[in-house]
């Protein structure tokens, strides 16, 4: 294998909840150092779960999940994930510095140290001069600004996004997905993604995991061969839009009952 | 600022209007009921209903010939109540957090001991009293410690149950994001669940704070304590036919004991909770 290492490694993951519900059934994926991955699907296809399974926030029923050579669980107890949620999930009690700092205060940072990566942090999502407001003071897409700050703060390895812009108005989530580019160059991280857009996927990722519902299974991956960086104008490049056809209609090749090709063809415009 | 000035005097003139409209609707009932002689549901004469500006008078009056004016013994009786009320406020208050904190650690000890916490209030405090002042006494503790004892028992139970909640009421994906940093559990309690339940917590003492007034009024009476607003009560009671505004004057003073603890305790509230949401306006 050439090209940089593995970061993730997930062979053979499955998860079965209790009363016999199988989440996910035989996933393998292998992400690379410095890859944008985006995990699409219909909703129940465990996307959000295969997401919470790679942070070690939940525990698969088979397979295993590699991070960084290391088991998912050591690489958690390493600080080597960010997450983002749906919600920014900041702390209404702290300001919005001491929100970016929390994680830096779980390493065990000192003071000046803390202070300078916060300023630091909040340079790069474009929030100097709010350290000291308090987040509800924030309009949705400003909270969820700080809540990347937050997660990639102490540099991890691993940058999880559970529907991070789900929440918030198209406006908004397309302005945000380029500062994400902007910010996931910058820092060189790497990403897995759960959305539910298939533009988004397509706009953002450098590849994109299409997963089926019932259980959740890989349908298949499409390699995103836009060139970098993405612009403005890659939503009007014509290999964009094949991209997004390749997407959905790996999406309902997975479907059960199975709409047609034409159908997917026409739904594309 | 002058705009803050105008809103404190509105408020001043808003409170001095309902206290006019009480003094009116009292007076009034107290004119029609003798002067058309109803006497349903009860008589009105001055020992039912006296005059308020004779419950105001009797505050100057001396309680025994040749000696202090009323407010005297009542200022005093208040200090003494109200440091059985405030220790009873503080220890039932720690008591409670620290019982909903170590609940919080295992359902299974929530459930094992909630029932008995809920079961506690529903014995009467002056059944427990008397074994709380003589258990105590005959250990030399003295008597207003009871007493302080008795209302941290009214006190501590709203803290427990609203802890608790706010202790549970914490984001789920709060507590991923907490185990993503591989927060220890007691972060996970210090630093989320403890500064998330602080709104609940302040909720729980405003219904503490009267509580723990009552709590040591009430548990006077059987320590056998005459230095306390409990004590005067049930002094002024006895003569209730005689001097009824010296029972009425002291139930103010009792009243506006358990207010000030209340809005103690509020602007506690105002100065922690000064960056929340809901604070600010």
């Amino acid at each position: 294998m050439t090209g940089p290492a593995n970061v993730v490694e997930i062979a053979g993951v499955g998860k079965s909840f209790r009363g016999g519900v199988t989440a996910l059934e035989g996933i393998d994926v292998d992400i690379r150092a410095g890859e944008f991955v985006s995990l699409i699907g219909p909703s129940g296809c465990g996307k959000s779960t295969l997401l919470r399974i790679i942070g070690d926030l939940i525990q698969p029923s088979s397979g295993s999940v590699i991070v960084n050579g290391k088991s998912a669980h050591r690489a958690r107890l390493d600080h080597d994930y960010g997450i983002v949620f749906q919600d920014s999930v900041l702390y209404d009690w702290r300001t919005v510095a001491r929100n970016v700092a929390l994680p830096l205060e779980m390493l065990g940072w000192d003071r000046a140290r803390r202070r300078a990566r916060v300023a630091e942090m909040l340079e790069l999502v474009e929030l100097t001069g709010f350290e000291s407001s308090r987040p509800w003071q924030l309009s949705g897409g400003m909270q969820q600004r700080v809540s990347i700050a937050r997660a990639l703060s102490f540099d991890p390895a691993l940058l999880l996004m559970d529907e991070p812009f789900g929440a918030l108005d198209e406006m908004t989530r397309e302005r945000l997905n380029m500062e994400l580019l902007r910010i996931w160059e910058k820092a060189g991280s790497t990403v897995v993604f759960v959305t539910h857009s298939i533009p988004e996927a397509v706009f953002l990722s450098t590849r994109v995991v299409v997963m089926s519902a019932r259980p959740g299974r890989v349908a298949g991956i499409v390699d995103v061969d836009l060139k970098q960086p993405r612009t403005a104008d890659t939503r009007e490049d014509p290999r964009f839009f094949e991209l997004i056809t390749a997407v959905r209609e790996t999406l309902s090749a997975g479907h059960v009952a199975e709409p047609t090709r034409a159908a997917a063809v026409e739904e594309r415009f | 600022m002058s705009e803050r000035i105008t809103h404190v005097a509105r408020r001043v003139l808003t409170s001095a209007l309902v206290v006019a409209a009480l003094w009116g609707l009292w007076e009034g009932y107290k004119w029609l009921w003798q002067t058309a002689g109803w006497t349903w549901p009860f008589a009105v004469d001055d020992t039912t209903m006296p005059h308020l500006h004779d419950v105001v008078a009797a505050f100057w009056q001396p309680t025994t010939t040749g000696g202090p004016p009323l407010i005297h013994s009542l200022l005093h009786a208040t200090w003494f109540t109200g440091k059985e009320a405030l220790a009873g406020f503080l220890l039932g208050g720690a008591i409670g957090f620290l019982l909903a904190v170590a609940l919080s650690q295992s359902r299974l000890l929530e459930r094992g001991i909630l029932p008995y916490i809920v079961a506690s209030q529903t014995v009467p405090i002056l059944a427990i009293a008397p074994m709380v002042v003589v258990g105590l006494g005959s250990k030399g503790v003295q008597g207003w410690k009871a007493v302080a004892i008795l209302a941290a028992y009214l006190t501590f139970f709203p803290v427990v149950i609203n802890t608790l909640r706010g202790l549970h009421s914490v984001d789920p994906r709060a507590v991923e994001l907490m185990h993503s940093y591989a927060a220890k559990r007691w972060r996970v309690l210090w630093q989320l669940r403890v500064p998330a339940s602080v709104p609940y917590i302040f909720t729980a003492l405003k219904i503490s704070a009267t509580a723990s007034v009552i709590g040591a009024i009430i548990g006077e009476a059987p320590a056998s304590i005459q230095n306390g607003l409990g004590g005067a009560i049930v002094n002024f009671n006895q003569y209730y036919s005689l001097e009824p505004t010296f029972l009425w004057a002291t139930n103010v003073v009792c009243a506006a004991l358990g207010i000030v603890f209340f809005l103690a305790v509020l602007a506690a509230e105002r100065l922690v909770l000064r960056g929340a949401p809901e604070n600010v306006a």
